[in-house]
């Protein structure tokens, strides 16, 4: 399962369509560290789990299957066959303990493994909003800090860490191929650290219930080489595209700027600069649009705009009635946004 | 009120055996008609009524999984939309949860622990019928809310901030939060009045080595819900004045704190779960006893288990925070106090397992359903030891996986019990068996339909479905577990809805059943089916576990008890030697008003917090009404 | 089912007082459900605080003298309960009545006092999370005097019917007796929460 990322990031979702029956948001398609770890542990202790069953069922049919006879009057103990009776559900009890006793240590060690990852080479803030999330780079030095949202770009082989804050009600992160997940919790700041060994993207969802458009809360995390993820991230931090030669795009931004949109999203590089809505500065360079829900397109794009709440009952954008040409002229200059 | 104060005065020694019977009838009966009906106090009818309307609400509840599993069907399901799915399925959890599993049990134990220890009524009859009238209210309330599309939609554990002031406007968080109030308030009544029949009214002899292995169930659940259910009372009601008058509890800007809501119903939720669950252990243990023949192996490690069970209860509640970050060191306390309860609980199979080796099993309708509890439930429990590890539970938390855990728990657990317990004392609920042929058909429809449905959904977790998603995009391999399991749940429903049949059809036409229709060794079955109205003509005498193995047809009794006032008998807490001849009180209609009075503050207090002063007012009248007395023998010493 | 009578019974009282009877292991029950509560309360004071930078948050401690006053008051009228108690074991009417009268007063001066702690906690319910938990602390309190008042009351208009003489009743004055008990040391942990874990 090797999901190169190509330049035509446009054409990935279809990829992921065509690219058949496995599974990008799977525990047991693990592809980071942390969650190979995981499955190693699922895997022993389903396998020692299914064995207990399969005793404890084995006992259960022979017991049935014994003596078999009609119905009959209340049966006389046998005292020396209850004392070794006796025996062996003590050392049924004694093998329990140590089984269990087996399973925390084990469990201990895992998190130790996962958890001492050495070095952090990035630290992304992570902020859950009912329904998307916004993602912030932070970098020693601010200027060369971004934002983005519902797509994270990671470098392949290196620790990244995430710093995840609810930022109104609990979220939870979860990629299942790299890690295990970690709650988003309004108030506190959590942390995990993601490592893939290999280029792929891996899509991600919120696990804890969150309202509405709980179920509509994807996400990417998209591994990149060390080079292309340099790459990507130079051009993240570049203000938006200025197509100001093709009449149509100038025409959507202006209407984008006329309209509310800018009051909720922010495009850098434009004096839009709301913050309740996600970062659509290179909107048109991520995957996904509305997290997770469609491939973005500019078909998909002018969909959305035109009625976000049929697409994603609930949600918190608003329908801002355009008209066709409006929309049109927006739709172009959201595709623009690469 | 009587002008003169009467006291009791014939003694049952003084008369021969049908007019001590038609006396007894005359001083426990209740009154024919609407009337009687509104102000018995006896525990069976009570009982019985509690056990049918937590059974509705076990049919409703189901329904609304029906819907669930339809909804889920397929991708982009358009048949329910977010809003709806969100109250569907914490109607459907918190139904299940607050309106069958617990009262349900609950009932059976308002309806079989007074027969089991030798009594004549439980202990506080009229709080028994206030309980009931309370948890009728409290769902009530929830379904008439849902039906005005004001049913929460929080989930059935309500986490702030999603059910605070901020992000659930309207009422629905508030009728979740009173709902949980109206049914623990019944549930901490059922609680006390159990524990002092258990202490304080068992059968002369009745040491506590002869205590009814449901008995103890019964008891040490009690103590459970006497020390959990005071946590969620706690935390609705800090949600509510959060909700109402604005203080902060979990408002992180104001020095709140989110999580607070979680340790404190998790505190509460984790014992709840084995609330529901070790009454039906207790189920199990009677029930394999009498169809292997035998007496249970192992009474002591059963009862120490059951107590073991209900200690660790409280040392677990974090594993349902596995993924809020806690302090690892923490976690790996609660990793290993979660796996811990794995001994009690393996001790108990192993007793079961013992006793079926060494029995000859009988092959009836009621061990089927032990048998196929021993199945799942240790698939269940054993998935729980899974998800108790830490790093284990991160992949699975809050996904399919736990949503098949607790199912495995509570159907398997928790319902396939209940189900053996209800074909194994219908007889004694109505006089009449079930069909043991609708009976099997049952069973077989339940337990593949159950396995098919639920199964699939540990692989839907592992491959990365979260659950309370209302629809999941096509692009995910999710469909085709889902359709399997919404087609097998159809099975399920069906193997209830034979159940259900076999209930209605053999109450009004089943063979007559006799006493002892199992030969069952406990005090229930020495009395008519279904007993009379004092459940015994005379107070048994017991000396052995088993009183109706032990000299076959024969009961030893005591007399010297008055017939013409209510009367049982009080005995000491350990050895059960008899202490005095106490009253117990006679029908009455004042509870019925207490829990009208209370129902109507409490709906009234999600609109202003005034009505809890002014709501008070009627409910101290009505309560002055219950306890002030009427002059009759009952009444005064 | 042939029934062999092996005991008699007849021998034994009509009713039974302290711990051999229902209504006291009851009023046991619920007083174990009650102090659960207040504990949980309290750990919740004590959670919050254990998260706060400073404790109190942004307010000044209570004022010491009202709750001083209320513990005094709670702590002193344990005595004439006791002797309450005592009386009505001795089935001893005139002064029962007389004990019950006085336990009502000690029952409404306490509500009176309260109203002064309230005004001197130096915080509001809906300013921040300690006055939240402090208010929430004090009114629960606050309610389990009310209905133990209200009790005391109906028990003491009972005591002066034709009903009062009656060993039933003296058990009632002793289970209300016990229960005010709990009423007053239920306090004294809240009284230290309040009032001097705010001071340290
Ligand atoms: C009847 C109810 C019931 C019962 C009995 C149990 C039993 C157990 N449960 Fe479960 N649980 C629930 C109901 C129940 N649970 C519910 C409702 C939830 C979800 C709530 C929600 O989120 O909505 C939940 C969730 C839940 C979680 C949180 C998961 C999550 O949200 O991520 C955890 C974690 O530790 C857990 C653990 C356990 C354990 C260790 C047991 C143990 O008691 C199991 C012990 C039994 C056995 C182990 C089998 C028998 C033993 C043997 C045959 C001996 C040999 C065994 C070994 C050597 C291991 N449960
Ligand atoms: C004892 C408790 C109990 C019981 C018995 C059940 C029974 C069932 N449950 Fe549920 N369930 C919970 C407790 C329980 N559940 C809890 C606590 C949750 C979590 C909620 C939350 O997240 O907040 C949950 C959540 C839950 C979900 C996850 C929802 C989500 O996360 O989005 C699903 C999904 O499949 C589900 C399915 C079912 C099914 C198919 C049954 C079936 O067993 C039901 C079968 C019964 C019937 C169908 C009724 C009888 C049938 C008839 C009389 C026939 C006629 C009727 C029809 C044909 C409709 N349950
Ligand atoms: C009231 C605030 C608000 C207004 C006004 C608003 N939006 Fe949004 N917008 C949002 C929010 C919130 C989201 C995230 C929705 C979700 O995914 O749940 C969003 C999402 C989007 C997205 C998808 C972004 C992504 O990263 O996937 C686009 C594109 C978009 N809005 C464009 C617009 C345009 C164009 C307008 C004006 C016509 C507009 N918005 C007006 C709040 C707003
Ligand atoms: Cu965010 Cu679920
Ligand atoms: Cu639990």
């Amino acid at each position: 399962m090797k999901r190169r990322i190509g330049t035509a990031r446009l054409g990935l979702p279809l990829l992921l369509l065509l690219g058949g029956c496995d599974n990008w948001q799977s525990a047991l398609e693990a592809r980071g560290a942390s969650a190979i770890s995981l499955k190693h542990l699922i895997i022993l202790i389903v396998a020692v789990c299914s064995v207990i069953w399969m005793l404890v069922m084995i006992a259960m049919i022979h017991a049935l299957w014994r003596r078999r006879t009609a119905w009959r009057a209340p049966l006389d103990l046998v005292p020396p066959r209850e004392r070794r009776l006796g025996w062996i559900v003590s050392i049924c009890t004694g093998l329990t303990a140590v089984i269990i006793l087996g399973f925390t240590v084990a469990s201990f060690f895992t998190t130790r493994d996962i958890s001492v990852a050495g070095q952090d080479d990035l630290t992304i803030r992570i902020g859950g909003l009912q329904w998307w999330w916004s993602v912030e780079y932070l970098d020693p030095d601010p200027s060369a800090g971004f934002v983005s949202a519902n797509e994270i770009h990671i470098p392949t082989g290196r620790n990244v860490r995430l710093l995840l804050q609810g930022d109104d009600v609990i979220h939870s992160f979860w990629v299942p191929s790299l890690a295990g997940k970690q709650d988003l919790i309004p108030g506190r700041t959590n942390e995990i650290t993601i490592r893939a060994e290999r280029p792929g993207a891996y899509r991600g969802q919120c696990a804890e219930f969150c309202g509405l458009q709980h179920a509509h809360m994807g996400f990417l995390v998209t591994a990149d080489t060390p080079e292309d993820f340099a790459r990507w991230a130079r051009a993240q931090r570049a203000p938006a595209a200025n197509s100001a030669d093709d009449e149509e795009i100038a025409a959507g931004r202006d209407v984008f700027m006329r309209k509310p949109c800018a009051g909720c999203h922010s495009i850098r590089g434009t004096q839009a600069t709301g913050t309740s809505g996600p970062d659509l500065t290179h909107l048109a360079s991520r995957a996904f649009i509305a997290a997770g829900l469609l491939p973005t397109s500019r078909g998909a794009l002018a969909a959305w705009v035109a009625d976000p709440q049929t697409l994603k009952p609930g949600n918190n954008m608003p329908l801002v009635p355009l008209t066709p040409d409006e929309l049109r002229a927006m739709s172009a200059y959201l595709a623009s946004l690469k | 009120m009587t002008d003169t104060i009467r006291r009791a005065q014939i003694l049952d020694t003084e008369l021969k055996r049908p007019e001590l019977t038609s006396q007894l009838e005359e001083t426990w009966k209740t009154e024919r008609g609407l009337w009687g009906a509104l102000s018995t106090v006896d525990h069976k009818i009570i009982g019985r009524r509690y056990i049918t309307t937590a059974f509705v609400f076990l049919l409703l509840g189901g329904v609304l999984a029906m819907l669930i599993r339809l909804q889920l069907a397929g991708p982009e399901g358009r048949l329910i939309g977010p809003d709806r799915y969100n109250q569907i399925f914490t109607m459907h959890g918190a139904n299940m949860m607050f309106l069958f599993a617990v009262p349900v049990m609950e009932a059976m134990g308002v309806y079989l622990v007074p027969l089991m220890v030798g009594t004549r009524n439980i202990a506080f009859p009229r709080l028994n019928a206030f309980s009931y009238w309370m948890f009728l209210a409290g769902g009530l309330v929830l379904w008439i809310s849902f039906a005005l599309d004001m049913g929460p939609d929080v989930g059935w554990f309500a986490y702030v901030p999603l059910s605070g002031p901020q992000y659930a406007p309207g009422k629905r968080a508030d009728i979740w939060a009173q709902m949980i109030t109206f049914t623990e308030v019944a549930a901490l009544a059922v609680a006390v009045e159990i524990v002092v029949t258990v202490f304080k009214q068992r059968a002369p002899g009745m040491s506590l080595d002869r205590i009814p292995l449901f008995v103890w169930a019964m008891l040490v659940t009690s103590f459970v819900v006497i020390m959990a259910m005071p946590a969620i009372m706690v935390a609705s009601t800090s949600l509510i004045l959060d909700r109402l008058v604005g203080t902060h509890f979990f408002n992180p800007a104001e020095g709140g704190d989110v999580l607070l809501w979680q340790h404190l119903f998790w505190f509460f939720g984790h014992p709840e779960v084995y609330i529901i669950f070790i009454p039906a252990v207790g189920m199990v243990s009677t029930l394999v006893a009498t169809f292997s023949r035998r007496p249970v192996f192992g009474y002591l490690p059963l009862v120490v288990a059951l107590i073991g069970t209900g200690i660790l209860a409280f040392g677990l509640w974090v594993h349902h925070m596995f993924t809020t970050g806690l302090p690892r060191l923490g976690e790996s306390f609660f990793t290993a106090s979660s796996m811990a309860i794995a001994i009690p609980s393996g001790v108990q199979i192993f007793c079961w397992i013992a006793t079926l080796w060494e029995g000859r099993p009988v092959f009836k309708t009621p061990l089927l359903f032990v048998i196929g509890f021993i199945v799942t439930f240790v698939i269940g429990g054993l998935t729980g030891v899974m998800v108790a590890s830490v790093p284990f539970d991160t992949q699975v938390h809050d996904t399919y996986f736990v949503v098949a855990h607790f199912h495995y728990v509570l159907i398997g657990g928790a319902v396939f019990p209940l189900l053996g317990a209800v074909y194994y004392w219908f007889p004694k609920f109505t006089g009449r068996m079930m069909s043991e042929r609708l009976g099997r058909w049952a069973f077989w429809l339940i337990f593949t339909g159950f396995h098919a449905t639920f199964f699939p959904m540990h692989i839907l977790g592992l491959e990365g479905m979260p659950r309370r998603v209302y629809t999941y995009q096509p692009d995910l391999p999710w469909h085709g577990l889902n359709l399997f399991a919404s087609a097998s749940a159809i099975i399920l429903a069906a193997g209830f809805f034979v159940f259900f049949i076999d209930v209605v059809m053999s109450a009004r036409s089943g063979n007559p059943a006799g006493d002892n229709p199992w030969d069952a060794p406990t005090l229930e079955w020495a009395t008519s089916s279904p007993p009379p109205a004092y459940n015994f003509a005379q107070i048994p005498v017991v000396s052995s576990a088993n009183p109706l193995w032990e000299q076959p047809g024969a009961l030893n009794v005591a007399n010297g008890l008055h017939t013409d006032r209510r009367e049982v008998v009080v005995t000491t807490i350990t050895t059960a030697e008899p202490q005095a001849r106490e009253s117990s009180p006679q029908n009455c209609i004042w509870p019925l008003w207490t829990a009208i009075a209370t129902s109507v503050m409490l709906v009234w207090s999600i609109f202003s917090p005034w009505a809890v002063v002014w709501g008070s007012i009627p409910i101290a009248i009505t309560l002055i009404g219950w306890f002030w007395p009427k002059g009759t023998p009952e009444d005064e010493a | 089912m042939k029934e062999r009578v092996v005991l008699d019974l007849s021998k034994l009282p009509l009713h039974a007082l302290g711990p051999a009877s229902v209504t006291w292991w009851g009023t046991l029950g619920f007083m174990l459900i009650e102090g659960t509560g207040f504990a949980l309360v309290i750990a919740v004071y004590l959670y919050l605080m254990s998260l706060a930078p400073i404790w109190p948050l942004n307010a000044q401690p209570p004022n010491l003298l009202a709750g001083t006053v209320m513990t005094v008051v709670l702590i002193a009228s344990v005595v004439p309960n006791i002797m309450l108690s005592r009386w009505a074991e001795h089935q001893d009417l005139r002064k029962v009545r007389i004990g019950m009268v006085v336990m009502s007063v000690l029952g409404i001066v306490p509500l009176i006092i309260r109203v002064f702690e309230f005004a001197t906690l130096n915080i509001k319910w809906d300013s921040n999370a300690y006055g939240s938990v402090v208010w929430t602390l004090l009114g629960l309190h606050t309610t389990h005097i009310i209905t133990d008042l209200i009790d005391t009351l109906v028990l003491t208009a009972l005591m002066f019917t034709r009903h009062g003489d009656n060993l039933r009743r003296y058990g009632d004055v002793q289970d209300n007796a016990m229960y005010w008990n709990f009423v007053v040391a239920a306090w004294l942990p809240i009284y230290g929460c309040i009032y001097w874990l705010a001071r340290i």
